[in-house]
Formats: C-alpha cells, structure tokens, sequence
C-alpha cells in the first residue's frame, strides 16, 4: 500500500511537471502547427540560466522569473527571426527546430559542461510534509504539484477569460478566419511563442529544483512532450493536463512494478490512443 | 560548351546520358578503395556507403511517400541488436548462429518493426509523422538503455564481427568496402526501380493528394505501409554493415544524435533522387572526420547542426537543389549569349508534356 500511495504521488508530482512544458507545446503546436522539436533545449536553457541567476543573487524566486524570462525572450526571438520568414512550411519549421536543438544542446554542453547541477530552493521547501499512508513526502514535490495546478488554472483563465486567450482559441481553430477579421495575427503568435516558451524554461527551473539539471534532460522533456501532445491532442490544454497525468503515471508505475520495461507502459498508451482516437483524447478530427 | 548543349539531346538518343554517368561512377567506386589508402577506403568509403543506405530509406519515405519519419535510424538499430543478439557476441550471450542465419533474421525483425512503426504513424498524417516517429525512436532508445534482460543496458553487446566467407575477411577494409558497396547499388537500384514502378507512382501520387488516390480506390494505408516496410529492409541492411563496421552496439548508437544525423545525411545531400543520401553521407563523414582540423572536436555538433540549418534555411534541396541551381544559372547565362537563336532546354521539356495532354473540343 505504501509502495503504490508513494508511485501514485510521484505520478502526480511528474505530471505536474510534465504539464507545465506540454502545455506550451501544445499551444504553440495547435496555434501555428509549428512542431517546436527544440522545446526540450528551451526547458534546459531556462534552468541552466536560471542556475546562473540564483547562484548569483541567492534568490530562488528570482531563478525563477529567469528562467521564465529568458525563455520566453529566446521563444520571441526565434518566431520572430525564423519562423515568420517561413510561414506555412510546416515541415521546414520542424527542420528548422531540430538543427536548432541540436546546436544549441552542443552549446550548453560546452558552457555549463556534463556537470549535475542542483539548486538552492527556499528553506520551507526542503525537508518532508506529513502524509496518510506515506508518513513523509518531499516538500518541494508538492510545491511542484500546487504550481502546476496553479499554472493551469491560470493558464486557463487566461484563454478563456482575455481577448488574447480568446484570439488564440480562435486561432487553433481556424487561423485564416482569425487573420480574416482582422486581428494581428503575428502579434498572437509571438505571444503565444513568449509563453510556451516561458513554460519550459520555468518548467526548467522549478523541475530542476525538484530533480535536478544535466545535459540530456532535454530529450527526456521534449519525448513528455511529444508523447502528452499525441495523447491530449494538439492545441488543447486540458487535453495537455489529461495527457501529462496518463504519462506520468505509467512512467512511475513502469519504474515501481517493473523496471526494466517502464517506457513500454508510456509507449502502449501512446500506441493505443493512435489506434482508437488518432487526434488525441481531447483533439478535433 | 555551348555547342555539346545544342547537338547532345538531338544527336544521341536519350539513353546515352544516364548509360555514361552510371559508367563513370561504377568505374570511380570501384577504382576508389583500390587506390587511396586503408583510411579511407573504410572511414570514408564504407561508411558513407551504410550511412547512405540508411539516409537513403528515409528519401525514399519522405522523397516518394511524403513521410519524413524519424525512425529509420531505430529500424537499422534494431536489425543491428538482432545481429548482436542471434549472431554471436562477446557476453555469449543469445544462440550464435551463422550469418547465413543471423542476416535474414536481422533484416526481417528490422522489416516487421518498419511495418509496425508504419501501421502506428499511418493513423495520422502530414507533420504528426515526424512526433510520432521521433517519439517511437525516444522510447526505443530509453528502453535499450535500462533493460538489461535483452538489450544489456548501457553497454550493449561488443564483438559483433562479420564472417569469413569464401576465405575473405569481410571486416578488412577492402572488402568491407566491397560489401558496402554492394548493398548500396542494391538499395539504390531497388529504390530506383520501385520509384518508376505501380506501386512507386501511387505512392507518389499519394504523397501529392491522398484523399484523390483514396476516392480513386486505392489503399492508402496499405501503400504506406508497404512503403514503410521496403525502407525497413532498406535500412536493416544499412543496420547490419554498421554494427559490424562499428563491432559493437549500444543505447548510443540509437540516441537522438544518429537519429538526428541521418534526417540530417538526406537533407544535406537532397530528398529528390536517391543518389542524395549518398551524397550527404559523403559530406556529413567528411566533415565528420576533419573538423577537428579547424574547430574542436568536441563541437563537432554545432558545426553540423549550423549546416543543416544553412542547408534548410537556403537551400531545401539540398546539395542536389544547389547543383540545379548551378546548372540552371549556367543555361541561363547560354542563354542569354544566344538570345536570337532558339530556346533550348526550356523548349525541349514543355514539348512532350503539351503533346501528351488532351486538346479540348477534340473526341
């Protein structure tokens, strides 16, 4: 009992993190249909600058808006001087992507090294809180569970709630009718890309507090991504928040109950979903 | 110059172009290892020619199909595991059997794996390919690293050598540059045919409107999915030469990078015709292995990933799209020189094509 109650909370902590770097992936992938492969760079580079940040000043709440920041001024930066010059050519966006992830996880290999970097979180966020069934559960993974709900929630509002929310909603659905009536449809998407990309790198931050920061981590979050948007479906947050838990789970049950062969349990879901709804749980046809 | 342009395509019938340019190029390939040293006929040749294969089923996915699938490189990994695991290694483990044995069996689980990643990404299409492919490539790789009851983890199997036949080492480096060589042109040839075939047409056409091809009768999936499985064969072979080029096979050699590299070997070279692969292959191994002349070896990475991204962002075609642009600038410029005179190629391409369609009003 004690062994599943501790799988199901670390489920839920991992999908906690999951959704707070496939939510912005799925938005800027419903949005512009861009297929951002170098998503998982953006939640490296957002931890690793945020490393810097809070290694400098001691403040691990300023880590964390650099980490957001950074990200999200690379995010506009990249829609800006790269994609809107090949709009429509979706596969090209995605080469594009791929020779970007690929350059810059060379470069973070090269300043910030193999090295494992830990942070330095606030001192009410170590130690253990007091659970049923478990006795003691890590704060500082609870902490990721509340933001990510939080993070949705707000995320949530506002889509729902702001007339830009309103104008990406509208986008998703149908971008030629959206830039029909008039809206500045390049100002949506470099909004969109700010905060998608602001996700990851805060994803990177908060993630990294909670595990910690190393080359590689990169591909691990961008295959969450991938995996949790084919689940959910594209462009949908609750479909992104559905998707996280479903993959989290199986990762942490996979890893409890039969080690070698965790990723299979991913990999059925993913492979099941394809067979029975192929645009994702909670994605249009 | 100008004057073999003008009399070439009327004098000489039109096989004589493709009859020279392939003699040229068989005589260069197999002159090549002959000549230059050890190094090169192995490091450079051989291995451009597996890299090729390899790159070269995804032409044929992407080129042909419209599918550009990332996945090409776990196909030839799991050939090569098979290789490892039913051929003979150096942990003993797994039954040893010949390679008259072990090579059938690689090629066809590479070729059932191809069909299956096929059948998964065929329920959606377009840009969805790619997600799925890379993510089925991502978890192949997770699961090789951490299981070691069949993959051995994070070390993978050493020791995988190709046999002695007919006396020849086939791992000394003419030789294998030979068996390299072979399973190139044959690949080559397969695609090539197979892209001028029924099946080959349809699948083009299907790439082209899938939903016309789909009201005229045919089985969409199924194309693709066979298409899938003969670049499956494709690749495994590819898979084969390079476990045994390397002798070993681990979670590495399956990793995002050689994933990466080989979608990268065929945009380099060109996803138009199947001669690109090969011609990516060469450079990306050039590069590869003399980087380190001018910039660190550790950063070898940047400097491939900066030429990808030059290659997509300016030219799409690849080197292939480069040399047309070549030779379409030099036409124009003969052109240009012989204004008065009439147009050549342009004039000579739109005839055909004109004569071919049906003139309205005529039954």
């Amino acid at each position: 009992m004690k062994l599943f109650v501790l799988t199901f909370l670390n489920g839920l902590t991992l999908a906690g993190l999951y959704f707070l770097v496939a939510s912005g992936f799925t938005l800027v992938f419903g949005l512009m249909r861009n297929v951002n492969l170098a998503h998982g760079s953006l939640y490296l580079l957002g931890a690793y600058l945020g490393y810097e940040v809070g290694d400098r000043t001691g403040s691990w709440f300023l880590a964390v808006a650099a980490g957001f920041l950074t990200a999200a001024i690379f995010g506009v930066l990249l829609q800006i001087l790269v994609f809107r010059r090949m709009e429509g050519q979706e596969l090209r966006q995605t080469l594009v992507t791929i020779g970007i992830s690929i350059v810059m996880a060379d470069l973070m290999l090269a300043i910030w090294t193999g090295e494992t970097y830990q942070f330095e979180p606030p001192d009410w966020l170590y130690g253990g809180t007091p659970l049923p069934f478990v006795k003691i559960y890590p704060t500082i993974r609870i902490m990721v569970l509340v933001v990510s709900v939080l993070v949705g929630v707000a995320l949530w509002l506002f889509l729902t709630h702001t007339r830009i929310g309103m104008m990406i909603r509208a986008g998703v659905d149908d971008r030629g009718m959206l830039s029909a009536s008039g809206v500045n449809v390049q100002r949506v998407f470099a909004t969109t890309f700010a905060v998608g990309a602001g996700l990851a790198g805060f994803a990177g931050v908060v993630g990294g507090s909670a595990l910690s920061i190393a080359p590689g981590e990169d591909t691990r979050y961008l295959l969450a991504s991938l995996i949790v948007v084919i689940v959910g479906g594209m462009g949908s947050v609750p479909g992104a928040a559905i998707g996280a838990l479903l993959i989290g789970m199986a990762e942490q049950f996979g890893l409890a109950y039969s080690p070698t062969y965790g990723v299979v349990y991913t990999f059925v879901i993913m492979v099941a979903v394809l067979a029975i709804r192929p645009q994702g749980i909670m994605g249009r046809a | 110059m100008s004057a073999v342009a003008d009399t070439l395509p009327r004098a000489s019938p039109q096989w004589i172009r493709p009859v020279l340019s392939y003699g040229i190029a068989a005589v260069g390939l197999v002159i090549y290892p002959l000549v230059v040293p050890d190094f090169w006929a192995f490091q450079i040749g051989a291995q451009s020619l597996f890299l090729g294969v390899i790159s070269l089923s995804l032409m044929f996915l992407g080129g042909y199909g419209g599918m550009v699938s990332l996945a090409q490189m776990t196909i030839a990994g799991v050939a090569g595991y098979l290789i490892a695991i039913v051929g003979g290694n150096s942990l003993n483990f797994g039954p040893a059997w010949p390679w008259w044995a072990a090579v059938p069996i690689a090629v066809a689980g590479g070729t059932v794996a191809a069909a299956l990643i096929g059948a998964i990404s065929v329920r959606t299409a377009g840009i969805y390919t790619i997600m799925i492919t890379i993510a089925i490539a991502v978890a192949f790789f997770y699961l090789a690293q951490q299981n070691y009851t069949l993959f051995n983890g994070h070390s993978g199997f050493a020791s995988i050598l190709p046999p002695h036949v007919f006396g020849i080492d086939w791992r000394a480096p003419i030789p294998f540059y030979f068996l390299s060589l072979a399973v190139a042109v044959l690949s080559y040839a397969i695609v090539l045919y197979l892209s001028r075939s029924t099946f080959g047409v349809a699948l083009q056409a299907i790439r082209d409107n899938a939903r016309r091809m789909r009201a005229l009768g045919f089985n969409v999936s199924a194309h693709r999915i066979a298409a899938y499985a003969i670049a499956g064969s494709i690749a495994s072979l590819g898979g084969v030469l390079l476990v045994w080029f390397n002798s070993r096979i681990s979670p590495g050699t399956i990793d995002t990078g050689p994933i990466f590299d080989i979608l990268i070997i065929a945009v380099l070279g060109g996803m138009r015709h199947p001669v690109g692969p090969f011609l990516g292959a060469v450079i990306f191994v050039l590069l590869e292995n003399f980087a380190i002349d001018f910039i660190d070896r550790e950063r070898f990475n940047t400097l491939i990933g900066a030429c990808f991204l030059a290659i997509v962002l300016f030219s799409p075609d690849g080197v292939l799209g480069l040399w047309d642009h070549l030779v379409a600038l030099i036409n124009r410029a003969g052109a240009a020189n012989r204004m008065f005179q009439r147009p050549i190629s342009s004039g000579d391409r739109t005839q055909p094509a004109a004569t071919g369609r049906p003139i309205p009003g005529r039954r």
